[in-house]
């Protein structure tokens, strides 16, 4: 008889698991990367793909850095449908007291400086500062390789010292 | 102290912290038809409980002081159920309120649909056939292993009703040996007594 390749059953834990482990520290990420007004519907976005998706994970070696590449595709996808949405100035009033600029939001200080950052330099800091991730786990997350990784944190500070210091 | 070490530290410490606690995913969740096992605990006069409910029913109850471990139970369900197991209390009202009419004698029946995915075979049958014991009442191993279709098969009974998923709501505690003796019980014999006592029905 043919040898047939039997994949090993994935001990996958109950999904409450990494919601209790991780929730916060994603939630944490989103608000971050997208802002505290978008986090929530990025968090929700986040957690039902995750949801969706579980089953049929076929590593669990590793559930926090799949969680956070999860939200870090939704929040790619967020940042990018935000850009391709018409500005219209009848919008305005509808969404003013939701979006709030970084001015309204004066004690993240630094943080709204990192918003203006490349998408990819703001993600590697927010996953070092703010997920305390090293940089294995952001290379993971961002499918790049661990020099990448140090590079877009590298990058990030170095821009942050230049505002700093301006 | 370094400017980029002063940086580091406020990037640290001036993290933006959500305005609120995470929103709940149960209700997202539902929509999709993601939520496959929705579970809470409750307390009890026989302890504390553990309850979980499929779209299907109610799949499992568990005693959780002196019995079984959450993390253990939760586990078994993920792996025997479904992987998408989330704490979910609200989706878990029918049955708490029935319990509570029950241990206070309110309530005779259960009106709860069941899921009973964790048993098959003839163990599905004995706990089938327990499930129409009345209110009250009690009976043996033996008749019940007939019941089921076996009437010799009396001790592959017991271990079937030991292993019961659902004590309490398929009354497992309503079956005695049949010389009047308590038998065994899956929460213990203590818990077997107060049940029923609370059914008002006499044990050995």
């Amino acid at each position: 008889m043919p040898r047939r390749h039997v994949s090993s059953p994935v001990n996958l834990p109950p999904f409450q698991q990494l919601l209790d482990d991780y929730g916060r520290d994603v939630h944490r990420f989103l608000s971050a990367t997208v802002g505290r007004t978008d986090a929530d519907d990025c968090y929700q976005e986040t957690w039902v793909a995750a949801l969706r998706a579980y089953p049929k994970l076929r590593d669990a070696s590793n559930l926090r850095s799949w969680i956070f590449t999860v939200a870090h595709r939704k929040a790619i996808d967020h940042v990018r449908s935000r850009r391709r949405a018409p500005v219209l100035a009848g919008n305005v009033p509808e969404t003013a007291d939701r979006r709030a600029s970084p001015l309204e939001e004066p004690d993240e200080g630094l943080w709204s400086l990192v918003r203006e950052l490349p998408t990819k330099q703001r993600t590697a800091l927010a996953l070092r500062y703010v997920a305390d991730a090293g940089y294995d786990e952001i290379s993971a997350v961002m499918g790049t390789s661990e020099d990448a990784a140090r590079r877009n944190v590298h990058e990030a500070l170095k821009r942050l010292r230049m505002e700093y210091e301006q | 102290m370094s400017i980029s070490d002063q940086i580091e530290r406020a990037l640290r410490q001036s993290a933006p912290m959500p305005a609120q606690d995470p929103p709940d995913l149960i209700a997202a969740a539902s929509a999709a038809g993601l939520l496959d096992v929705a579970y809470a605990t409750l307390d009890s006069p026989v302890g504390k409980l553990l309850l979980a409910v499929t779209p299907r029913g109610l799949v499992r109850l568990a005693y959780l002081e002196g019995g079984e471990d959450e993390a253990d139970v939760l586990e078994q369900l993920a792996t025997k159920v479904s992987p998408r197991v989330l704490a979910a209390p609200a989706r878990l009202d029918d049955p708490r309120r029935e319990l509570d009419q029950y241990f206070a004698g309110r309530r005779r029946d259960f009106d709860l649909p069941l899921d009973w995915q964790l048993t098959r075979g003839f163990a599905r049958r004995v706990l089938e056939a327990t499930s129409r014991i009345p209110y009250g009442s009690t009976t043996t191993y033996k008749s019940v292993a007939a019941e089921a279709g076996n009437e010799r098969a009396f001790r592959a009974a017991g271990n079937a009703l030991g292993s019961n998923p659902i004590p309490i709501i398929v009354p497992c505690h309503r079956i005695l040996h049949s010389g009047g003796g308590l038998g065994g019980y899956t929460g213990g014999l203590d818990r077997k007594r107060v049940l029923l006592a609370v059914e008002g029905a006499t044990a050995g």
